[in-house]
C-alpha cells in the first residue's frame, strides 16, 4: 500500500461539510506544502530586509501587485506541471506550447473582438491535443516521459521556427484587459492564476482523479493492481498540463498584444516550471506534493527576482543565489521527509516488517 | 545490454514455404536480435550514401566520425550517469564554459595550451564532484541539482563575456578538434578527434565491463539492494557524475577547435547526449544500457543531421524530424523489449 493511498483513505470517508473543512485544514498543516510556506516567509523577510537596507521599498501595494502579475505566467504553467509530476511523469514541451498557443490565439482573434471566444477555444483545443499526444506516446507507446515530451517539444519547435520569426497576429483591446486591467485592486490575471490554482487544488483533494493521480505517482503497479486505469489518469494529467500551458500562452498574448514565437522559450517555462514545482515541495518522482506548495515556490522565485532587480545584482550572482536556494530548500525537504519516515516506522514498532517497495527505495535515496 | 544475435530458427522443411519466405523469416529473426540503434544507423547510412557517393569513401566516413566525436563522447558520459539512475543536464553549459574559459585564459598564446587544458579538467572535475555531492549526500534529485548547475554555469558565462566571448584559442589548442595525423596511406589523414573518441570509448568500455560497470548497473537497477549488498552507492554515483563532466570537458576541447568560440556552442547538447544514450538502449531511471549503444545513438543523430543537410532541409524542420525519429525509435525499442 502506498502512502498516497493510505493518506487518501480518511479523505474519502470524510462526512459533513464542516467536518470535511476541518479535515482539510488539518491535512494542510501536515501536507508537503507546509514547510514551503515557511521558506516563503523566511525569503520574504530576507528580501524585505535586504531591500530596505538598500533604501528601497519591498512591502508596498504596487510592488506586491507587480510581483503577483509577474508570477502569473509561470504560476499557471507550474500548476499544470505539478499534476504530471505528481503522476511520476513530466512535461518538457510546455515552453513551445506556450509560444504556439500565443500565436494561435493572436492569429485566430485577428484583432476582432467578436473572435475572442473562437480564439480561446482554438487555443484550449490545441493545448488539449498536445497533452493528448504526450499522454498517448507515454502510455501507449511506452516512451519515457522525458524523451516523449522532449520529442514533442522538438516537433513543436520545428513547426514554430519554420513558419514564424517575429510577432504575428493581434489581439483586440478588449482581450488585452486580461493582461492589464484590474477588478478593484486585484489584477484580472491574478484572479485567473488563483482560479487555476484553486481548481488544481480541488481536483487533487476532492476528486477521484486526484486520489488516483497520487496513487499512480506513488507506485504505478500497485495502483494498477488496485483497479486504477493508470493510463487514463496519466493521459488526463498531461492534457490538463498542456492546457495550462496554452492558457499561459493566451495570457502572454494579451500582455504582448500579439503572438510571439519566442515568448515561451525566453521565459524558460519548461525547466523553470519544474524547478518551481520541486521548490514547492513536490517529490520529483511522483506521489507526494500539491499545487499550493508549487504556487509558494513560484512566489519565492518572484520575490527573489524582484529583490535582485531592485538591488541591481548582476546576472551571475542572481543565478547562483537562485540555484543555491533551490538546492538548499530541496535538501531540507528531503531531510525532513526522511526524519518523518523514520519516526513513523519507529511508531509502527519493532515487530513491523521492514518497509517494502517504494518506501525502501525512498529510504535509499 | 546488447543482445547477442540468436541462432536463426530453421522452419521445418515439411511445412512448405518457398525459399524466399525462409530467407525473409531468417532476415526478420536477425533484425529482431540486433539492437534498434544499429538498424536505424544502417538505414540512414544506406540512404546517405545513395544521396551522396562521397560518403562511403574513407575520407567521407572519417569526416563523419570526426563530426560525431564530440556528441559520441558526451553520450558515453551520459550513459554512465543515466545507467546509475541519475540525470546530468549541466553538460551543455559545461561545454560552453570550457570553450569560453579556454579562449579567455589562453588568449591565443600557444604556450598556455597545456596549463589551460589542465585547468579545464580541474573545472570539470569540480563540477562533477559538486553535482555528485548534492545528489548523493544532500539527496537533492539530480535533475534539479544539474539544472541549477546549468543556470549557474550559463550565468557565469554571461557575466564573464557580457554576451560576446573575448580572447582566442591558440592554434595548437584548435589542432585537437581540427587536424589529424597526415601521411597515412589510403585514408591520408586520421583526425585527432576520432583518436580521442576511440581512446575515451576504450576507457569507458574498460570501466563498464569491469567491477565499476557492474556496480553502476546494480545501483541504477535498485539502489537499496545495491547498498544492502555492500556497494557504496554514493561513491558509484559521484564517479558517474565526474565521468560525465569529464566527457563534457573533452567534447568542449574538440568543439572549440572545430566550431570556434561562441557562447552558444554547448546549447542543447545535454538533451542531444541524453537522446543519443536513450536511442542506444540506455534505460532512463537506470540499470540498463551499454557504451557501444550510446556511441551508436550519437552516430544515428549525427547521420540524421547530415542527411537532412544533404536534402537542404530547413533547420527548423530538422527539429521536427528529429523529434519524430526519437519518439519512433524509442517506442520501437520499448515494443521489442516487451515482445522479448
Amino acid at each position: 500500500m502506498t502512502r498516497a493511498m493510505a493518506r487518501a483513505r480518511p479523505r474519502l470517508s470524510a462526512g459533513s461539510l464542516p467536518g470535511r473543512a476541518a479535515a482539510a485544514l488539518g491535512a494542510f498543516a501536515r501536507t508537503t506544502s507546509g514547510p514551503v510556506w515557511l521558506v516563503l516567509v523566511a525569503v520574504f523577510l530576507a528580501c524585505q530586509l535586504a531591500v530596505s537596507i538598500d533604501g528601497g521599498v519591498f512591502l508596498s501595494v504596487d510592488n506586491i501587485r507587480d510581483m503577483l502579475v509577474r508570477s502569473v505566467a509561470l504560476g499557471i504553467v507550474a500548476a499544470g506541471q505539478t499534476l504530471v509530476i505528481l503522476g511520476a511523469s513530466l512535461d518538457l514541451s510546455v515552453a513551445y506550447v506556450v509560444s504556439l498557443a500565443s500565436i494561435i490565439g493572436a492569429e485566430t482573434m485577428a484583432d476582432q473582438e467578436s473572435r475572442i471566444p473562437l480564439g480561446i477555444l482554438a487555443v484550449l483545443a490545441f493545448g488539449a491535443a498536445v497533452g493528448l499526444a504526450n499522454g498517448l506516446v507515454i502510455t501507449k507507446l511506452r516512451v519515457n516521459a522525458f524523451i516523449a515530451t522532449l520529442g514533442v517539444a522538438l516537433i513543436l519547435r520545428g513547426i514554430i521556427e519554420s513558419r514564424y520569426s517575429g510577432p504575428v497576429g493581434g489581439v483586440p483591446d478588449r482581450f488585452e484587459d486580461l493582461g492589464y486591467e484590474s477588478w478593484g485592486p486585484v489584477p484580472i490575471s491574478v484572479v485567473l492564476l488563483f482560479a487555476i490554482v484553486g481548481t488544481g487544488w480541488f481536483l487533487l483533494r476532492y476528486t477521484r482523479f486526484g486520489n488516483r493521480l497520487y496513487a499512480v505517482g506513488g507506485e504505478e503497479q500497485v495502483a494498477k493492481l488496485s483497479g486504477v486505469r493508470t493510463h487514463r489518469v496519466i493521459i488526463v494529467a498531461h492534457v490538463l498540463c498542456a492546457v495550462t500551458a496554452a492558457i499561459t500562452g493566451l495570457f502572454l498574448a494579451s500582455r504582448l498584444g500579439a503572438g510571439s514565437p519566442l515568448v515561451g522559450t525566453d521565459g524558460g517555462y519548461d525547466l523553470e516550471s519544474i524547478a518551481a514545482v520541486v521548490l514547492g515541495g513536490t517529490y520529483l518522482l511522483g506521489g507526494r506534493g500539491g499545487v499550493l506548495g508549487t504556487i509558494a515556490g513560484v512566489f519565492i522565485l518572484a520575490m527573489l527576482d524582484n529583490t535582485f532587480n531592485q538591488l541591481e545584482v548582476n546576472a551571475f550572482a542572481k543565478d547562483v543565489a537562485r540555484g543555491t536556494i533551490i538546492i538548499a530548500a530541496v535538501a531540507a525537504y528531503s531531510v525532513r521527509w526522511r526524519r518523518r519516515r523514520r519516526r513513523e516506522s519507529a511508531r509502527a514498532g519493532p515487530g513491523q516488517p521492514a518497509p517494502s517497495g517504494a518506501h525502501a527505495l525512498e529510504a535509499a535515496r | 545490454m546488447s543482445t547477442r544475435p540468436a541462432p536463426t530458427p530453421e522452419p521445418p522443411a515439411g511445412l512448405g514455404g518457398s525459399r524466399a519466405q525462409q530467407a525473409a523469416s531468417a532476415a526478420i529473426a536477425v533484425a529482431r536480435a540486433v539492437p534498434v540503434v544499429w538498424i536505424v544507423l544502417a538505414v540512414l547510412i544506406v540512404w546517405i550514401s545513395a544521396a551522396s557517393p562521397f560518403f562511403l569513401t574513407p575520407e567521407g566516413i572519417l569526416a563523419y566520425l570526426k563530426r560525431s566525436a564530440p556528441l559520441a563522447i558526451l553520450a558515453i558520459g551520459a550513459y554512465f550517469v543515466l545507467a546509475s539512475g541519475e540525470f546530468d543536464l549541466s553538460v551543455g553549459s559545461l561545454v560552453t564554459v570550457v570553450v569560453v574559459v579556454a579562449a579567455r585564459v589562453s588568449d591565443g598564446d600557444p604556450a598556455n595550451t597545456y596549463p589551460v587544458i589542465a585547468l579545464l579538467f580541474a573545472i570539470g572535475i569540480a563540477v562533477g564532484l559538486f553535482n555528485g555531492f548534492c545528489t548523493t549526500i544532500l539527496r537533492v534529485p539530480s535533475f534539479i541539482v544539474t539544472l541549477a548547475m546549468l543556470l549557474m554555469l550559463n550565468g557565469a558565462v554571461f557575466l564573464w563575456t557580457g554576451g560576446a566571448p573575448r580572447g582566442a584559442l591558440a592554434d595548437n589548442f584548435r589542432t585537437i578538434g581540427r587536424e589529424g595525423i597526415t601521411g597515412i596511406p589510403v585514408i591520408e589523414e586520421i583526425p585527432y578527434s576520432v583518436l580521442v573518441l576511440v581512446a575515451f570509448a576504450g576507457v569507458a568500455l574498460w570501466l563498464a565491463q569491469g567491477g565499476y560497470g557492474r556496480r553502476m548497473l546494480a545501483v541504477g537497477d535498485n539502489d537499496r539492494a545495491a547498498a544492502l549488498s555492500g556497494i557504496n552507492v554514493s561513491r558509484v554515483r559521484i564517479a558517474a557524475f565526474v565521468l560525465s563532466a569529464t566527457s563534457a570537458v573533452i567534447a568542449g576541447i574538440l568543439l572549440g577547435g572545430f566550431a570556434g568560440v561562441t557562447s552558444q556552442v554547448g546549447q542543447g547538447l545535454e538533451f542531444q547526449a541524453i537522446t543519443a544514450a536513450v536511442l542506444g538502449g540506455t534505460l532512463l531511471g537506470g540499470g540498463r544500457g551499454s557504451v557501444t549503444g550510446a556511441i551508436g545513438g550519437a552516430l544515428v543523430l549525427q547521420a540524421l543531421f547530415m542527411l537532412l543537410n544533404l536534402y537542404d532541409v530547413d533547420n527548423a524542420v530538422e527539429q521536427t524530424v528529429t523529434g519524430l525519429l526519437i519518439i519512433g525509435a524509442v517506442s520501437l525499442a520499448a515494443f521489442r523489449t516487451r515482445a522479448a
